[in-house]
């Protein structure tokens, strides 16, 4: 259920992309996640799963853990692969009904679904080794020159610190709720979506209400740990760049330099092995 | 109607690497009409264990019979089970959402699809059952006390006239003269209507004045499952899994270890008192 | 002075309807007075609704007087110059352990009262080391808050306050979540940092057991200080106690039958030794 999403699961292990600063690595997801879409032909492709592979065995975390976040998005990806297998005009291959399966469609599909999966699985990497602390404290620092326009950065750090803070202790709660309310004979499942929508109000009060009630405990704990927000505070864990962290941009930069040449080259090599 | 665990077992996140065995082979028979104290610490599998009596969680081996029937079976009831086998969680914030409290008890009833007037007619007699006054029906549930709101939420149980009531961790969060309350009110309950009855507790402070059969769990087994005063008689066992026989049970020991000839098979005050005066009368 | 004094604490608040008209006013805390001395083990008892939550909210700054004055280590807590320090000053750990970890980690938890106050990045380290160590939780410092079970989570709220290096710290019903294994662990944690540290503790609570080992008990009713008093001259008055919605332990409890029933048992009767040593002398 709810509990598979990996997204913001930290999976706790000493690896050298643990240690990295998380600037690096959400730099490097962003600039991951823009090369799955800028690389064309398969040459590309080759590059970005060596890098992915690299990454995942340098982090130490089980590959299963990495899968479990794709098993949420499975009916989105099956989704879209239908869609493009179906509905990309082109040279046909074989006719299904009144559905025709096209080359393009078959290239489309894979591709996506590959550009889907390696997106994924590599925010899944940088969210299974970075705490969500590092994460925001990673984007204050980022997103720091914005303060000057009078964007709130601190505060909006710190708001996205405690909600990750709170998703489980929610969603357990949410849990609770429900059997609580399936223990007097509720129904969630059954009835049109008018209906379906009415019998979540029994599941929604308690957990607005709850929310709301730790929402203020948390304000006053803090406060009573002298918090005032982003001004005069120091950190445990300031972020400055290692060599480790120079290194892990020029090993980037490497990637991306590998992902155009081999996806222009790969090619040309092809054709003239099959010439 | 008598329920049933046979061979019972229970693992959390089966084929994960982090497989927890929460409950390991349990059998069991709840007869008609007992008043049974459930006690175990924190993740001994006690919780795990009152979710399958009323198919809220399902057992990964082994099967629980309701009336005869396996719960597990095709087509079996599930809601109907749930309204006969009556779970009241233990924080009542969980399942309190209306805007008052008589028809937050009307909830239970209005999901089995009776009459309105059968529901309203439930809902009041469960709410006189837990002695809660007129005055409060129309209250908002949200501003009564901690006390009250474990009524009301155990009424919204009642109402759906169920044959066995579990209550999970009843007195939580209560103080002392709140919790005695609620328990008195329970066993009141007990006596007026007859019903099985099952307390899950970690204090056998609690629930040693009131049962008449207590279960150990441990580490997802039953350890113990006897009288009272047979269960208590182990505390040195109780104590190595980190629960305690009731506070008077160590004073008689400790009485009987500086050669006062009391027994210690007592667990509650009354009790010791009798046994100390008499001790003393026989001198 | 002491580490704290309180003179004449009146706290109302207002009661409003669903419209927002005012209902009535209830008044929290009624009169109080108290005094409480450096390196004290001292105990407030009430029933839920007795006022000892408020009162000690006060002690922190969380919420002002109405009436009368409180003074933290000298400062009174109306003067907002001194909010700061007298939190920091009188450290709080409150009821529901999920509610007051921020930290994603134990140890960035702890180290997020330090970081407010400002705490150069090497001495952070040090002092989370430190409370972490104090109150038995460094080899934890890597988890995460969601795996630990509630008296852990309440050690490491108290690891967080101490951090701050507070004189006193206030924990306001730190057990009544927990079960009694975790209720254990956290006094112990507690009654070591009095001993040891020698830091004033303040501890809120409904369960008797915790205060056999206070210096000083108070017994909060409707806002006012019922009784107080050593725990052995508090105990002796259980029909009061008992008034009062509260429980006296069980040995003090038989101690009380026995003598109701003719028995020379002295009052307020708090361990098993003394009982047994005061029928000891019944016999002869």
């Amino acid at each position: 259920m709810l509990r598979d999403i990996t997204l913001g699961q930290y999976y706790q292990a000493d690896s050298v992309i643990h240690r990295l600063d998380p600037r690096v690595k959400l730099g490097t997801t962003i600039i991951f996640i823009i090369s799955l879409f800028v690389f064309h032909g398969v040459g590309g492709y080759v590059a970005a799963a060596v890098f992915l592979a690299m990454v995942i065995k340098l982090s130490k975390v089980p590959f299963h853990f990495m899968i479990k976040g794709m098993k949420s998005i499975v009916f989105l990806l099956s989704i879209t692969v239908i869609f493009n297998l179906f509905l990309t005009p082109g040279q046909p291959i074989f006719r299904l009904w009144k559905l025709t399966v096209t080359q393009e469609g078959v290239r489309l599909a894979v591709l996506l679904s590959i550009r889907l999966g390696f997106l994924i699985i590599g925010s899944s990497v940088m969210t299974l080794t970075t705490t969500p602390n590092q994460l925001t404290d990673g984007l204050e620092k980022m997103l720091k020159p914005l303060n000057r326009l009078g964007v709130p950065v601190h505060e909006i750090a710190m708001m996205m610190s405690i909600a990750l803070r709170f998703i489980p202790i929610l969603m357990e709660e949410t849990d609770k709720i429900m059997k609580a309310q399936l223990a007097r004979c509720a129904d969630f499942e059954s009835g049109n979506l008018i209906r379906k929508a009415k019998s979540l109000v029994p599941l929604l009060v308690p957990l607005f209400i709850s929310a709301f009630r730790r929402a203020n405990d948390l304000a006053m704990a803090m406060e009573a740990r002298c918090y005032r927000g982003g001004d005069h505070r120091t950190k445990m864990k300031p972020l400055h760049y290692e060599r480790r962290d120079y290194i892990a941009y020029l090993i980037v930069l490497c990637y991306l330099v590998a992902g155009v040449v081999l996806g222009k080259l790969l090619p040309i090599l092809l054709g003239s092995v099959v010439a | 109607m008598p329920i049933i665990l046979d061979n019972v077992s229970h693992i959390y996140g089966e084929d994960t690497a982090m497989a927890v065995r929460a409950l390991d082979k349990i059998s069991l028979v709840i007869p008609d009409g007992q008043f049974i104290g459930l006690i175990g610490h924190t993740g001994s599998g006690k919780s795990t264990l009152v979710q399958h009596l009323n198919g809220l969680m399902k057992a990964t081996s082994g099967a629980v019979y309701f009336n005869g029937e396996d719960i597990d079976s095709e087509g079996f009831d599930k809601k109907k089970l749930r309204s006969k086998v009556g779970l009241v969680f233990q924080y009542p914030e969980h399942q309190l959402f209306e805007t008052d409290v008589f028809s937050d008890v009307c909830f239970g009833p209005k999901n089995l699809g009776l009459s309105k007037k059968e529901i309203e007619l439930r809902a009041y007699a469960a709410l006189k059952l837990v002695g809660m006054e007129d005055d409060y029906f129309y209250q908002s549930p949200f501003e009564l006390s901690g006390g009250q709101k474990r009524r009301v939420a155990i009424a919204g149980v009642l109402a759906m006239k169920p044959e066995v009531l579990i209550l999970d961790e009843p007195t939580a969060g209560l103080d002392p003269k709140g919790r005695d309350e609620i328990l008195d009110q329970i066993a009141k309950l007990k006596r007026e209507t007859g019903i099985t009855v099952i307390l899950v507790s970690h204090s056998m402070d609690d629930v040693a004045k009131y049962v008449d059969r207590i279960i150990v769990m441990n580490k997802g087994r039953v350890m113990y499952d006897d009288e009272p005063r047979e269960v208590f008689r182990q505390y040195q066992e109780l104590e190595a899994i980190g629960l305690a026989a009731p506070q008077v049970t160590y004073i008689m020991k400790e009485l009987r270890d500086h050669g006062f000839d009391v027994s210690d098979d007592v667990t509650t005050i009354e009790e010791a008192k009798q046994e100390i005066i008499a001790y003393f009368k026989e001198r | 002075m002491g580490i704290i004094k309180v003179r004449d604490l009146v706290y109302e608040y207002i009661r409003r309807d669903e419209e927002g008209n005012v209902e009535g006013i209830t008044t929290a805390v009624d009169d109080v007075d108290l005094d409480i001395e450096q390196g004290d083990f001292v105990a407030i008892l009430g029933h839920n609704g007795s006022g000892k939550s408020t009162l000690a909210k006060h002690l922190n700054a969380i919420l002002y007087p109405a009436e009368g004055t409180v003074w933290v280590d000298g400062k009174d807590t109306n003067e907002e110059k001194y909010v700061w320090d007298i939190r920091q000053t009188a450290g709080m750990v409150f009821q529901n352990p999920d509610n007051q970890i921020i930290g994603q980690i134990v140890e960035e938890d702890v180290g997020f009262g330090p970081e407010n106050m400002g705490v150069p990045t090497e001495e952070i380290w040090e002092r989370v080391e430190e409370s972490l160590k104090a109150v038995g939780m460094y080899s934890y410092r890597k988890f995460s808050p969601n795996k630990l079970s509630g008296g852990q989570k309440q050690r490491v709220s108290i690891a967080g306050v101490i951090a701050m290096h507070p004189k006193c710290i206030v924990l306001d019903e730190p057990t009544a979540m927990l079960d009694p294994k975790g209720r254990k662990e956290v006094i112990r944690a507690v009654r070591a940092l009095n001993d040891v540290e020698k830091i004033t503790v303040i501890l809120i609570t409904h369960y008797m057991e915790e205060v056999i080992y206070a210096d000083k008990v108070y017994v909060m009713d409707q806002g006012k200080i019922a009784l107080q008093g050593t725990p052995k001259e508090v105990f002796s008055q259980v029909e009061q106690l008992k008034e009062l919605r509260l429980d006296v332990p069980q040995v003090t409890l038989l101690a009380y039958e026995l003598e109701k029933e003719g028995f020379a048992m002295p009052k307020g009767v708090l361990t098993n030794r003394e009982f047994v040593e005061a029928l000891d002398q019944c016999t002869r």
